[in-house]
């Protein structure tokens, strides 16, 4: 399909097709962490793609790095959801550090050394919901102590550093939260739940007991509200729809050889299958186009804080995640129908399994339910204008 | 007014402190109230005095407390007058 054929996406199809190819079976069978891909995105600057060229990043648009998880989730999506959550973070900070030194410094530090940055967001008790913490901040002088019980950290024990949200004094209710960001030598991973799951196997999404402490400064003085409504969520919402529709387009290119190789052996007789290509084209044409006016809404309104607080923008980013997430699984399973049980074995060129288990993770990363019962509270005060 | 607005918040905004105890410009957002209670809050308050918040208005800071909202309904109640 027509993409921006910036560098950045021509080296991230070029690498995918190596090394991610190489090692993505057996990143899915083993449930490891994808150390080769990480590594040669590493080698190649891609970690700090999304930093501004002043702080010794990239300097890359929205649209280079939506592009670089959607060729990155063509090849192997566990590579694409890790990279897509180390740049979440990336951005969290980037965009709302307000000129602290700490962070100005540690995101220099982030590009010349090619960090990558884990996510602890969701707790137990909380939940899926994640503008409510129940762990605090604990201030002790210039020091700060967080204690974090996590069902879940992506990458955890191969970060250099998590953001983690909390409530922001041991006094804050709930839903008054900070980010802050913890360094690996600053913090402790007991592991208590094993990541061992349907799909998305290679982010080793491990449940920890997370212990740490750092200096003050190293919470970002913007309230996490903010930071989830303006860059977070939207962020989240286009990279992960960018790396999922990728999961669909590899699948329909499958779809497509398959079909190809079928019509090759009769020419003149248009293969069964061709039809049922036909429309799952179609499906995957209206998954990308979706994608892609997200990306171009968020562009548009990036730097007006205005317009990112307001709830239409919110809705739109909820919509975008939620219909994505249907789609994508929709995608996988009508290529399998198109590839019959060639699809269905896991040792031919048409395999869709990991397709298949990787696309569900979609649907209840930060649940749909969760995220249509927000926009329907949104929508009992929302006018459009 | 005021006390109106403070009677409709102790009603619908959920915080987890007494909001007697709150300043009229006291954050009610670090008084425990969710995105989901301001909402409530926002038809309780259109629904007494007689307003629709226009979506310009729907932002966290128009309702971040007790003198933005009241802010916020005098000048739609002062346009309805107009
Ligand atoms: C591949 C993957 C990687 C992840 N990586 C990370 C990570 O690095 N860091 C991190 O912090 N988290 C991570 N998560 C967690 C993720 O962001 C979600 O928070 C988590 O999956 C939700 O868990 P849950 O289903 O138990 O919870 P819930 O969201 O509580 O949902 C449980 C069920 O209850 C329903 N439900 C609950 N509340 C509501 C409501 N208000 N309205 C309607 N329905 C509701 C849901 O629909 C669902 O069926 C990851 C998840 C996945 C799949």
């Amino acid at each position: 399909m027509a993409e921006q054929a910036s560098a950045w996406v021509t080296l991230a199809h070029k690498i995918g097709a190596s090394v991610l190819t190489a090692h993505v079976d057996d990143v899915d069978r083993a449930s490891r962490f994808p150390r080769e891909s990480i590594d040669a995105l590493r080698a190649e600057k891609f970690l700090g793609l999304f930093i501004p060229k002043e702080l010794g990043g990239g300097g890359a648009s929205l649209a280079d790095l939506t592009g670089v998880c959607h060729a990155l989730g063509q090849y192997c999506a566990s590579t694409g959801m890790v990279y897509a959550m180390h740049q979440i973070q990336i951005a969290c900070m980037m965009r709302h550090y307000k000129g602290a030194e700490f962070f100005a410094g540690y995101l220099r530090e982030c590009a010349k050394d090619e960090l990558l940055i884990a996510s602890a967001t969701t707790e137990l008790g909380p939940q899926g919901n994640t503008r409510m913490s129940s762990c605090a901040l604990e201030y002790d002088g210039d020091e700060v102590k967080l204690e974090k019980n996590t069902p879940v950290i992506s990458y955890g024990l191969e970060a250099d550093g998590i953001l983690v949200t909390s409530r922001r004094t041991v006094d804050s209710p709930p839903s008054d939260q900070a980010a802050t960001l913890v360094k690996k030598s600053q913090y402790t991973l007991e592991k208590t739940m094993e990541w061992d799951t349907l799909g998305m196997r290679g982010t080793c999404s491990h449940g920890f007991m997370f212990r740490g402490k750092a200096h003050k400064s190293q919470v970002l003085a913007t309230p996490f509200a903010e930071v989830s409504q303006q860059t977070m969520l939207p962020v989240a919402h286009t990279t992960w729809t960018s790396l999922w529709s990728g999961i669909a387009v590899d699948a329909v290119n499958r779809a497509r050889a398959f079909v190809r190789a079928e019509a090759r052996r009769q020419p003149g007789v248009t293969p069964p299958s061709a039809l049922r290509l036909a429309e799952t084209m179609n499906t995957l044409h209206l998954l990308r186009a979706n994608v892609m006016d997200g990306i171009r809404e968020y562009e548009r309104v990036m730097d007006d804080s205005e317009a990112l607080s307001g709830l239409g923008f919110a809705i739109r980013m909820n919509n975008l995640k939620v219909s994505t997430t249907q789609l994508t699984p929709q995608v996988v399973g009508q290529a399998l129908a198109v590839c019959g049980i060639a699809g269905y074995k896991s040792n031919t060129k048409f395999s869709l399994g990991r397709h298949l288990r990787d696309a569900h993770g979609g649907a209840l990363m930060v649940a749909n339910d969760r995220i249509l019962g927000t926009n329907s509270n949104l929508l009992l005060v929302y006018k459009d204008e | 007014m005021t006390e109106d607005i403070r009677a409709i918040i102790r009603e619908h905004a959920r915080l987890t402190v007494d909001v007697a105890t709150l300043a009229d410009d006291a954050d009610l957002y670090q008084a425990g109230m969710t995105s989901h209670a301001s909402v409530n809050l926002m038809l309780a308050l259109e629904e007494k005095f007689d307003v629709e918040f226009p979506e310009r208005m729907l932002r966290r800071r128009a309702f971040e407390n007790i003198a933005a909202i009241r802010a916020a309904v005098e000048e739609l109640t002062a346009e309805k007058a107009g």
